[in-house]
């Protein structure tokens, strides 16, 4: 009866270990990327030598993102976790310190010259640096760099792929700004809800108008409504935006009383859901440069 | 005489959104006044605050079914906040268990069941955020809501005042003379319920619990008689939502805290040199006049 039972516990463990040993090691490299916008870039440059798993998807918010396990499990297996930073992912440190993540963590946004912005009073660094598509061309650079160190067999591929995306990137901000020449500098200016334009309105020469700061939590005063609807009303502003986020009811107060027409949707800082209007970081620009185009020359 | 008309009437004449949000302030006042005042006398002052936590799972079943439909959001978190109201209410009559522990223990298990339902769905989209606004984005649609909520709870409390008053007073005088208490009971939570899931809706959870509450408690302090509680309390509340928009045109503060911080004000200022039962009566020494 005794040995029975040791033969079956014996062949238990055996086949327990059996699995472990013909499992072959995976053969592409896990990657885990913080948001939408930042995973599309890491999709593209990285191809199919990569799994890429993505925290903050699609429609999210990276400001206030509260990760799960599962996000934790994800980050604790992975072989690179790239990052977008300026201040973006408040949540990073702690989630890879709790995850047991000992590997390297890639900065995107290495090399960027930053901007700065208000923040009910105080001065924080804008993160939104992929508005620029100058800023994307050192997005590519450095995504592909941490790929390549990551995973030295692959490096030419990353190399080459790197390449083909800056040069879609470069034609991009080439149609963008000539898109955008059409329109008047007395006209550039528009109205959002979500103050994540700041490095799309220094590149392309646009002033973009905000009731809220960066923060998708900030508490509207009625001076601050008053003052711009005032604006809205002596510079003949004919559209509004909001944001694939944020509530929609303070834009919509502006638009009926400043006399102006809600737009279609801009996207910012996350992507659409796949087959949207904006399911890639280029297919963004193409949703938002020719609504604002329309909205500043007041059609 | 042109700066005061600068500083007290200018921005309501000027902007339509500042003159929404006084209205808006104005039928939360109505609707909330009687409904604060009673809440304050039974006890059940902190209910408010819970049924914003309460009304969550509703609100994440409603934007299961629809998305982010506002309308299918709103009435689920009505019917969440109903269903909490209704079963602390069945539960204080039924068990030994008092108003107050029943619905602490409906609403957090009502406020996990929310977290969970919004959790299972994997978007973090903040629910609530979207469903509660702010007083100066009143759109047509909350004007017309909170208009019609105070206009419905003053009609059901001219109609049943009298059994609700003794029912909650003396509940067992009213059972003897064959009252239906419990119906009464449940029609006012219903009524708090509305009040407050509408006031949410259009004005954000600060503003629709504080102005609800703090004018209670600030009448308290200015009369003894029921109605005239409910009196005082809607122009207090009134008074509060006038200023703190002011404040908040004038000063570039926001909205919501101001007008709870002027209803704030002037709680401590009833409490201070009210005319009944406030510190100064109480504290400082009054000759008594004898025959």
């Amino acid at each position: 009866m005794h040995r029975r039972c040791l033969l079956l516990a014996a062949l238990t463990a055996a086949a327990l270990f059996v699995p472990a040993a013909a499992h072959p090691t995976d053969a592409k490299l896990k990657v885990v990327a913080s948001f939408s916008v930042l995973g599309d870039i890491v999709k593209t440059v990285g191809g199919d030598h990569i799994a890429l798993t993505t925290l903050v998807g699609p429609d999210g918010d990276a400001h206030v993102f509260e990760p799960t396990p599962a996000d934790a499990k994800a980050v604790a297996q992975a072989d690179l976790v790239i990052v977008n930073g300026l201040g973006l992912e408040g949540w990073m440190d702690r989630l890879i310190q709790s995850a047991g993540y000992k590997g390297r963590v890639a900065v995107a946004t290495a090399g960027v010259k930053s901007r700065s912005m208000d923040e009910e009073g105080t001065t924080v660094t804008d993160p939104h640096a992929w508005q620029d598509l100058g800023n994307g061309r050192l997005y590519v650079a450095n995504v592909a760099a941490a790929l390549a160190a990551a995973d030295p067999a692959d490096a030419d591929a990353y190399r080459t792929a790197a390449a083909a995306y800056t040069a879609e990137i470069d034609a991009k901000d080439k149609w963008v700004r000539a898109e955008l020449s059409t329109v008047p500098a007395a006209q550039r200016r528009i109205i959002t809800s979500h103050d994540a334009f700041g490095y799309f309105g220094a590149a392309y020469g646009i002033e973009f108008l905000a009731p809220v700061g960066v923060s998708t939590e900030a508490e509207p005063s009625a001076a601050g409504i008053a003052q711009l609807l005032r604006q809205m009303k002596s510079e003949g502003i004919k559209v509004v935006f909001f944001e694939n986020m944020t509530s929609p009811k303070l834009v919509q107060t502006l638009a009926s009383e400043g006399g102006a027409r809600v737009g279609g949707t801009l996207y910012s800082d996350a992507l659409s859901p796949p087959g949207g209007p904006a399911d890639t970081y280029l297919k963004m620009f193409d949703n938002n440069v020719p609504q604002l185009k329309a909205a500043m020359l007041g059609m | 005489m042109s700066a005061l008309y600068d500083l007290l009437a200018a921005p309501f004449v000027d902007f339509a959104f500042m003159r929404r949000a006084l209205v808006a302030c104005a039928a939360l006042s109505l609707g909330c006044g009687p409904v604060g005042v009673l809440l304050v006398l039974r006890r059940m002052s902190l209910i408010g605050d819970s049924m914003s936590h309460a009304v969550l799972p509703g609100a994440a079943i409603g934007f299961l079914i629809s998305g982010l439909s506002l309308v299918s959001m709103s009435i689920g978190g009505f019917v969440a906040g109903v269903l909490v109201a209704l079963a602390s209410g069945l539960v204080t009559r039924a068990t030994q268990l008092r108003e107050d522990a029943s619905f602490a223990a409906f609403y957090l298990i009502s406020i996990a069941l929310g977290v969970l339902i919004v959790s299972t769905r994997g978007s973090n989209v903040d629910l609530m955020h979207v469903l509660f606004g702010t007083i100066l984005a009143v759109d047509d649609h909350s004007l017309l809501l909170v208009s019609a909520i105070a206009t419905v709870s003053i009609a059901v409390l001219a109609v049943i005042y009298r059994p609700l008053i003794v029912e909650c007073f003396d509940p067992g005088f009213l059972r003897s003379v064959g009252g239906h208490g419990a119906s009464y009971h449940i029609l006012f939570l219903v009524l708090v319920v509305l009040n407050l899931v509408a006031g949410f809706q259009a004005l954000g959870t600060l503003m629709a619990v504080g102005l609800m509450m703090l004018p209670a408690a600030a009448a308290r302090f200015w009369s003894s008689a029921v109605w005239s509680l409910a009196a005082v309390s809607a122009a207090i509340a009134l008074l509060s939502g006038y200023l703190g928009l002011l404040l908040s045109f004038h000063f570039d503060l926001p909205s919501g805290p101001a007008i709870v911080l002027t209803a704030g004000v002037l709680y401590l200022l009833s409490m201070a040199v009210g005319s009944q039962g406030s510190l100064r009566q109480n504290l400082i020494a009054r000759p008594h006049y004898e025959s």
